[in-house]
């Protein structure tokens, strides 16, 4: 018998530097195609969504399909357009103080921001969220001071966090965001905790984890989905497809020939694929899976398709793993455009107004910065007390962090 | 010590830890029980037995086995605001939540300036001297000692497992609260080969039914002597008696009960009085814990010091299981110590 030696098969993007991307393996599929299931549903009945893709706006700027029903109102449009368009400047702004040395790292979420605002805006005060690090839309959809987050970015004696943690690694209690961690896919499961111990308590209030496409591969991931079905925990899965994981591309997180929704079916949870770049489709699917979670019908994975539109990091070059002009042929455009441009076309928003909201949202970046400057960068070096380095890591400071703090002298 | 005027009863160690689960349930609606079989079938080791009876679903149940998701579900409903009790089968298969106990409990409360805690307990059965071979014999209390951020506790008789554990639930910071099986039913000096006797023939047997607590960072001297200070915890504490009776030498035995941080005063006032300190634990030797409380002990009695620091440990082996009572460090081989600390006196 003669046998064919065995292969090994590694995964690979279309699209390398100077190439094009073929982006068809997206499996897009029309703006009002897919259907609105009831909150209740089975979630082994969810498949065809799970890899089919929910979109609401199409390429005339119009709103279709069963998502479009009970659009947000007008107000709320304007406030998640002006959110997104601020996170962006304070991106741009952020990653040019890390050139300057004012900051050592920063993380832009370009591309990325309809999806964390317009969750945020879907969901009620009380709730909380367990991000990951591209989520900063999170905080300020619910307008967190954008000091603040600078002065954690630039660990100066202002800093919330008192310069213990790495720039963008947010904590904020009171605005439902959880303590952000370096290891990735933690968060994902301690969501699923947080859920099931509002569901203990007879609460109201629901979680969402945010994970990005690479992350799913962590076991964390795996553990977050089973613990979900299981208890029926009353929480949002926020899966991130952005394309890629630093330089690696979706396809080796295990997204060839399938979507990553498609793994909660096999977990019973009721997946949903969405558009993630299209913030009606975001707003809608996530009061969709809102409601689902506190009706006690369970959890909800969604995969938000969207592309990492800028590089991973300030430490980041993506030009030497993906086409330099890869964003402009994404087939999901900007966010920020299309809901402008739907907006624009429904006459409740102007080119002059949006104008106006660029060059406020400018000022207030530009004035946060000056004000969070004043405290310090790291550049000035001026920071919290060394002393407070050694506090809370207990409750209480125990003898032998007492002595080590005495040995340093401060 | 905070305490009830109660009863006292006889008590295994089991029953002194369910006691104490039992107590906090009733006195505290945040606090959930859970880990594998730990919900309707009480506990592989029954140290949960009729509690989800008694309290319901909710507040005692079952879990997947996946240790990961048990730390990771606890630090989620810390953060909501609950005090999870979790249970870990084995020490042994910790390993899998290494991640969520290390990066995340341990470091919560640091990374975000007291804005979130873990106030989680994780109980984990440790400890060999029972034929559980490599996976249901190992003690790797060095690992969560050497983690900033937790605190590592492991009893040695059914009343300080009742009131430690207590404190541990009650304790704001992640305790990680070693049990040591092999002292589940009755204390065992080492000498395998004669009858085990039960709890209920022990002073420290006898427990109290209601609330009390036994202090964290506080060690216990088991037994009071003056020429040697022996360090250690968990089964060892019986081994040490056992041997120190047999070479004839009166040994002050330290049981640390809480591990890190740990009760320091208590070993300096020890060492500098009898000059002499043997450390024992079950545990492989090299950079073991034992290694912290010798570096501890030169570096604060090094004047007082009349001989080496002695450690006697596990060897640097995986645990066998055939070899068990040639691995287990068993009172021939501690007594052989405590002489030898005189010897090269």
């Amino acid at each position: 018998m003669t046998q064919t030696p065995l292969k090994f098969y590694v995964p690979e993007p279309s699209g390398r530097p100077g190439q094009a991307t073929d982006f068809s393996y997206l499996r897009l599929q029309p703006a009002g195609a897919a259907r609105k299931p009831p909150i209740d549903i089975t979630p082994y009945d969810t498949r065809d969504l799970a890899i089919g893709l929910i979109r609401v706006l199409d390429e005339h700027d119009e709103a279709q399909g069963p998502w479009a029903e009970d659009l947000p109102d007008d107000d709320l449009l304007r406030r998640g357009l002006r959110a997104m368009v601020k996170t962006r400047i304070f991106d741009a702004r952020m990653v040019i103080a890390q050139r300057q040395k004012k900051t050592s790292f920063y993380m832009q979420c370009l591309g990325e921001e309809a999806i964390a605002i317009g969750q945020s805006l879907a969901l009620r005060e009380g709730d909380m969220h367990f991000p990951s690090y591209r989520q900063q839309g999170l905080l300020i959809a619910q307008d967190y001071p954008l000091f603040d987050m600078m002065c954690q970015i630039f660990s100066n004696d202002q800093d919330p966090l008192k310069g213990r943690q790495l720039p963008v690694l947010y904590s904020v209690p009171e605005k439902g965001f959880f303590t952000l961690s370096g290891n990735l896919g933690t968060q994902m499961p301690q969501a699923v905790g947080w859920a099931m111990a509002s569901a203990i308590k007879g609460d109201t209030r629901i979680a969402c984890g945010w994970i990005g496409d690479g992350a799913t591969a962590e076991s964390d991931y795996q553990t977050a989905l089973l613990f979900a079905h299981v208890y029926r925990a009353p929480v949002i899965l926020n899966v991130i497809n952005n394309q890629w994981a630093i330089s690696t591309f979706q396809s080796v997180a295990g997204g060839e020939g399938i979507t990553l929704a498609a793994r909660g079916i096999g977990s019973n949870v009721a997946s949903l694929r969405v558009d993630g770049n299209d913030f009606l489709a975001v707003h809608a699917v996530s009061r969709w899976a809102a409601e689902r979670a506190r009706n006690n019908h369970g959890a909800t994975l969604i995969e938000w398709v969207s592309y990492r539109a800028g590089p991973h990091s300030t430490s980041d070059d993506p030009s030497k793993y993906r086409p330099a002009d890869d964003w402009s042929r994404f087939p999901l455009g900007d966010p920020i455009a299309r809901l402008k441009n739907y907006m624009l076309k429904r006459d409740i928003w102007s080119e002059q107004e949006h104008q106006e909201l660029q060059k406020a949202c400018e000022a207030e970046v530009v004035a946060a910065q000056k004000k969070a400057e004043a405290h310090g960068t790291l550049a000035t070096g001026r920071t919290s007390s060394v002393a407070t380095m050694f506090e809370d890591v207990y409750k209480d400071m125990p003898e032998h962090l007492r002595r080590q703090r005495q040995e340093l002298g401060v | 010590m905070a305490q009830e005027k109660t009863k006292t009863r006889p008590m295994t160690m089991i029953q002194a830890l369910r006691s104490a689960m039992d107590v906090m349930l009733e006195r505290d609606d945040n606090i959930v029980v859970f880990g594998e079989d730990v919900g309707y079938f009480g506990g592989v080791f029954r140290c949960t037995e009729g509690l989800q009876a008694k309290y319901g679903q909710s507040r005692v149940f079952d879990a997947p086995i996946s240790e990961s998701g048990i730390v990771a579900a606890a630090i989620g409903m810390g953060a909501y605001g609950l005090r999870p009790v979790v249970e870990i089968q084995f020490a042994d298969y910790f390993y899998p939540a290494a991640d969520q106990i290390f990066s995340e409990a341990a470091r919560l409360r640091y990374r975000s300036a007291g804005g979130y805690t873990a106030p989680l307990t994780i109980r984990m059965p440790c400890g060999g001297g029972i034929f559980g071979g490599q996976t249901h014999s190992q003690s790797p209390e060095a690992l969560f000692t050497h983690v900033t951020g937790l605190r590592t506790v492991m009893p040695s008789n059914p009343y300080d497992a009742k009131g430690l554990l207590i404190s541990s639930i009650e304790n704001d910071d992640p305790v990680i609260f070693l049990e040591p099986k092999r002292l589940y039913n009755g204390p065992f000096d080492g000498h395998h080969d004669q009858p085990v006797v039960p709890w209920s023939k022990h002073p420290l047997g006898n427990v109290p039914e209601g609330y009390y607590t036994v202090p964290l960072d506080s060690a216990s001297l088991y037994r009071e002597g003056r020429d040697l200070t022996v360090l250690t915890y968990g089964t060892m504490v019986y081994v040490a008696e056992v041997a120190a009776r047999e070479a004839g030498i009166e040994a002050d035995i330290l049981d640390l009960r809480s591990l890190w941080p740990l009760d320091m005063d208590a070993i300096l006032n020890s060492v500098r009085k009898t000059g002499r300190c043997v450390v024992l634990h079950e545990a492989t030797r090299t950079s073991g814990f034992g290694a912290e409380l010798c570096a501890l002990v030169q570096e604060h009695c090094f004047y007082h010091l009349e001989a080496p620091v002695e450690r006697i440990t596990g060897w640097d082996t995986p645990y066998p299981h055939s070899h068990e009572w040639a691995y287990f460090p068993g009172p021939k081989r501690v007594a052989e110590a405590f002489k030898r600390v005189f010897r090269e006196a």
